[in-house]
């Protein structure tokens, strides 16, 4: 996994359309982010709260999906639990075999993604549509999404016409966007209406009242939850809030964050199944509440904080690794910050454990988030369960210690380091000798790529500053 | 290439030229600060405030990448803070913040690192750090690593008594208001390094200090708070993106047209005029301390 | 299934019990001008406001519709809107799939209220105004009492305490449907209404 990341990374970086593209987008989102939160001082109240209405629901987390489950399951709501993802796609396979579902139209869905839902359903002849505009086109492509909120960042309007000639009947080469929307448009809605089953996720599932908020701009995730007769939502269980008021600050912050909208065009919130006087929406509504590792993640005081996020993409979107690298890179279905906290502690630190290390620590990431989410403070834990040997880690593959060799080298730096005497020598040696290491050595040979070599100083500043007459003590 | 944390001729390579080590593992900015209060664990930039009273002596930090390559710098800073009037000790015993190991999940050993800097610094004075990165290791960061520990207590009263340079001229030495420029007209840029602005929330004070010089033209950098790419252990984990980092960093820089690119870090200085030098460009990259000093005092 | 959800909960209930926090103080923004701001904050996402004297929407509806050279509309009958072909949803979704998806011009319907800071149409679906109705046609046309705009979405919510009340589909609508998934360049009318035409009726 760590070549993996790597030799990505060092595609992408050789990529100079994706380049190209992810730095327009990331800087136009850059942009349209910061005009939404120019009052700093209601960006912070605003952000303070955002985060204790997670913590808050984090905290009662137990508690909340009992009394979800009891407030949906009375509006007529079918909620199931899944363990692990097969768990998840086994449930969504069973309600839909027994509604003897063939057609199902998706609207975007992360966790979707984490199950792997579509290619499940595929191969027991079920065929899953996407229906966001972004999520069809890398279907038509076959590729993952690269961005959480916008999954075809990472191609141009070339690429996505050639997509749909090759693709849909009839469709002539046009780099239009109106032309290429409208064309999506036509096809979709004869897959909607077709459609024996609608999937959807959920963005925050509200405790009190039972009801399930989806945010969206396009419609089809209002499509995908009414217009056919079954709706199936698969989410993650830490979505949970308190209460429907804790919606309002969310909504504040989420589509803010995410787009620099100041609100997307559509809010769905849907508390239960079709009423029998009522004419359309689904007649049932099944919800399965994924754990995949969360509950192992919740176990942890200080980790249990990346269950906080919203799904934004904010982190992303003001990371200057993923610009340069993009979503694909990350090997995983969350990308950039986020997804370097997150995917180590689902999949496990021996299958990722290269992601936390992909970072400079700089901390763009924690300035944006909207509900506080330390993300340096987790990534550097993960690094250290990784390299401090445990025998019961609270990391899933963590605990393991750093190789010999790894350990050693920092024993060394640590003695250097931590006595005085030894400094002085270590430092005196250098300042004479440094300076002859070779640029092709193998520390050097990748700094001096771009960089000139370093220049060791003939005194050190312990020198300097004795020579120069201030005090030691 | 790639692969190289696993590379056993790498380690034992860093294991022999332990130099290298201080110089390049150093750079592992980061850290994670850790300010927990009622919303449960997040992370703001430190809350600093001045000392209760002016005070007459104050420690200096030099940082280990200072008093290997950039001493210069160092001894800048300390000149600066000398001629205000302040006594200015350079603890012989200091060596390194700990933060190339803490960042890279070593606490033990960055733990033993730091607790020297509790022995090195003793005295109830103010420790002024030419670098807003160290800084930030040991005002943010030092609480949470020495929790549990027995010097617990002694980290926190260390950790609140650590100021970055030029927060401590702004806030504590009122310098703004005592510049006086005796330089010749010069055009420079700024560079926020991300430690100093993201840990501890330092980010007008060095550009007031810049603005303030009447014959310095100040020409704003419209990616200067993006990081430079230098990351400590990413910049050889990940020497390529690092490169694509300050590749992009040292065009943005270019076009501004300044002659310097002036900073407060030496990790993020070393990364940027390394690839200026490399790249052929006339531009300087100088830290703060060494131009201010240069402006005022003509030196 | 149950052993998942056992499973699952007894999990969470093991780990470390961590005091919820307090809410820090947030207060909703406030608006002077409700309308303006509502108006401002819908045309920026491309919707169209257009004041009418409260006895006067029909004429101003019909005067609208006929610019747009639209023909079939869909809208409840007790609404009494004046066009030469007004459709009802007065049927299960089944049974009028085919011209709702590919046979509606337009569509009105009522709203419960607006939400000035965002621009935003609250609607609450009901049997004489279905959860499709704004959403398939390529227009929308939303009738707003002016008295009924809110500052913000937290004022509405605990004014009118939904949380005790909450029906089978709430909508906020803020604009027509709109894409940005192609090189960040604005599409209007991806799966949703093309066209966005709200009528505040002026109390």
């Amino acid at each position: 996994m760590a070549a993996d990341f790597a030799h990505r990374a060092h595609d992408a970086l050789n990529n100079p359309q994706l380049r190209r593209n992810f730095r327009r987008a990331m800087d136009g989102l850059m942009a349209k982010r910061a005009v939404q939160f120019a009052d700093q001082g209601d960006w912070t109240k605003l952000r303070a709260r955002g985060a204790a209405i997670k913590a808050r629901a984090l905290a009662r987390l137990p508690d909340l999906l009992e009394e979800f489950e009891r407030k949906a399951t009375a509006n007529g709501i079918h909620v199931h639990w899944a363990e692990t993802t097969a768990d998840a796609n086994r449930i969504v396979l069973e309600i839909l075999t027994a509604h003897d579902a063939k057609r199902v139209i998706k609207g975007k869905s992360m966790v979707s993604e984490e199950m792997h839902l579509n290619a499940h359903l595929h191969a027991h002849g079920i065929a899953a549509v996407e229906s966001d505009l972004g999520e069809y086109i890398i279907q038509l492509a076959g590729e993952a999404p690269s961005h959480i909120v916008m999954p075809c960042i990472h191609k141009d309007k070339g690429e996505i016409a050639q997509l749909f000639t090759d693709n849909i009947k009839d469709q002539p080469y046009t780099e239009d966007v109106d032309a290429l929307t409208a064309a999506a448009r036509t096809v979709l809605r004869q897959q909607f209406a077709a459609a024996d089953a609608g999937l959807s996720g959920a963005n925050f599932l509200v405790a009190e009242t039972g009801s399930l908020v989806l945010i969206e701009n396009e419609g089809n995730g209002r499509l995908s939850t009414t217009l056919p007769p079954l709706h199936i939502a698969v989410t993650g269980i830490e979505k949970l809030v308190e209460k429907l008021d804790d919606v309002a600050p969310l909504l504040a912050l989420l589509p803010r964050s995410a787009t620099g909208q100041p609100i997307t065009t559509y809010v769905n919130m849907i508390t239960g199944s079709r009423k029998t006087e009522e004419l359309d929406g689904p007649r049932q509504v099944h919800l399965v509440l994924l754990d995949n590792g969360r509950s192992r993640v919740y176990a942890d005081a200080q980790l249990r904080d990346t269950l906080r996020c919203i799904r934004c993409g904010a982190c992303m979107n003001h990371c200057p690794v993923y610009a340069r690298v993009g979503g694909h890179t990350y090997g995983s279905v969350y990308p950039g910050p986020i997804g370097k906290i997150l995917t180590p502690q689902l999949a496990g630190l021996d299958c990722a454990g290269d992601l936390p290390h992909a970072s400079t620590l700089c901390n763009a990431c924690v300035e944006v988030c909207p509900v506080q989410i330390p993300i340096a403070d987790i990534l550097v834990r993960l690094r250290t369960e990784a390299a401090e040997p445990s025998a019961s880690p609270a990391v899933k593959g963590g605990g393991g210690g750093g190789s010999v060799v790894e350990n050693t080298v920092w024993r060394g730096w640590t003695a250097m380091h931590a006595n005085p005497a030894a400094y002085a020598l270590a430092t005196r040696a250098l300042a004479l000798l440094g300076n002859f290491i070779p640029a092709a050595a193998p520390l050097l040979k990748q700094w001096t790529t771009m960089r000139s070599k370093p220049k060791f100083a003939g005194k050190s500043l312990h020198q300097l500053a004795r020579d120069k007459g201030f005090d030691h003590e | 290439m790639y692969a190289i944390h696993t590379d056993g001729v790498y380690w034992l390579y860093l294991l022999f030229s332990i130099g290298m080590n201080s110089a390049k593992w150093y750079y592992q900015i980061g850290a994670a600060q850790t300010a927990r209060h009622r919303l449960g664990n997040v992370r703001m930039p430190a809350t600093v405030t001045p000392p209760a009273a002016m005070p007459n002596i104050v420690y200096y930090f030099g940082t280990c990448l200072i008093d290997l390559f950039f001493p210069q710098a160092g001894l800048a800073g300390m000149e600066l803070l000398k001629r205000e009037g302040l006594r200015v000790v350079f603890p012989q015993g200091q060596s390194c913040c700990g933060q190339p190991a803490y960042n890279s999940g070593h606490r033990n050993q960055a733990r033993e690192v730091a607790r020297a800097q509790l022995d090195a610094f003793p005295q109830d004075w103010p420790i002024v750090v030419p670098s807003g990165s160290c800084a930030g290791m040991m005002r943010v960061h030092y609480p949470d690593l020495f929790k549990g520990d027995r010097d617990h207590d002694r980290a926190v009263a260390f950790a609140n008594r650590v100021y970055e340079l030029s927060w401590f001229l702004v806030h504590v030495l009122g310098f703004e208001q005592k510049l006086v420029d005796k330089g010749e007209k010069v055009t420079v840029t700024w560079h926020g390094s991300c430690h100093s602005m993201r840990e501890m929330g330092v980010v007008d004070e060095p550009k007031r200090l810049l603005a303030g010089l009447a014959n310095v033209t100040v020409v704003e950098n419209p990616r200067e708070k993006e990081c430079c790419g230098f990351g400590g252990t990413f910049a050889v984990r990940q020497p390529e993106i690092s490169a694509a980092m300050v590749a992009d960093k040292i065009a943005a820089i270019g076009e501004t047209g300044a002659s310097r690119v002036v900073s407060g870090d030496c990790g993020c200085l070393m990364n940027i005029g390394g690839a200026l030098d490399k790249a052929g460009k006339t531009t300087q990259a100088q830290h703060l301390a060494e131009f201010l000093l240069e402006r005022c005092h003509g030196r | 299934m149950s052993d998942a959800r056992a499973a699952i909960l007894s999990r969470l209930r093991a780990a470390p019990q961590l005091a919820p926090p307090e809410y820090p103080d947030w207060q909703p923004p406030r608006f002077g001008n409700r309308l303006e701001r509502f108006r401002i904050m819908l045309e920026a996402v491309h919707g169209e406001v257009y004041e009418v004297a409260a006895d006067q929407w029909r004429e101003r509806l019909r005067a609208i519709l006929s610019a747009k050279g639209v023909n079939k509309v869909m809208a409840a009958p007790h609404l009494g809107v004046d066009w030469p072909e007004i459709l009802a949803y007065d049927r299960p979704v089944e049974d009028l799939k085919e011209l709702l998806v590919d046979g509606i011009d337009a569509a009105v319907t009522t709203t419960r209220g607006a939400i000035a800071e965002t621009g935003t149409l609250v609607l609450w679906p009901d049997v004489d105004e279905p959860r499709l109705l704004s959403l398939l046609p390529p227009i929308h046309v939303a009738l707003l009492n002016q008295a009924d705009i809110a500052d913000t979405l937290a004022e509405m919510m605990t004014a009118q305490n939904w949380a005790a009340t909450m029906p089978t589909n709430v909508l906020l609508i803020s604009g027509p449907s709109k894409t940005a998934d192609i090189e960040q360049t604005l599409a209007y009318g991806v799966h949703g209404p093309k066209q966005l035409i709200v009528l505040v009726l002026q109390s």
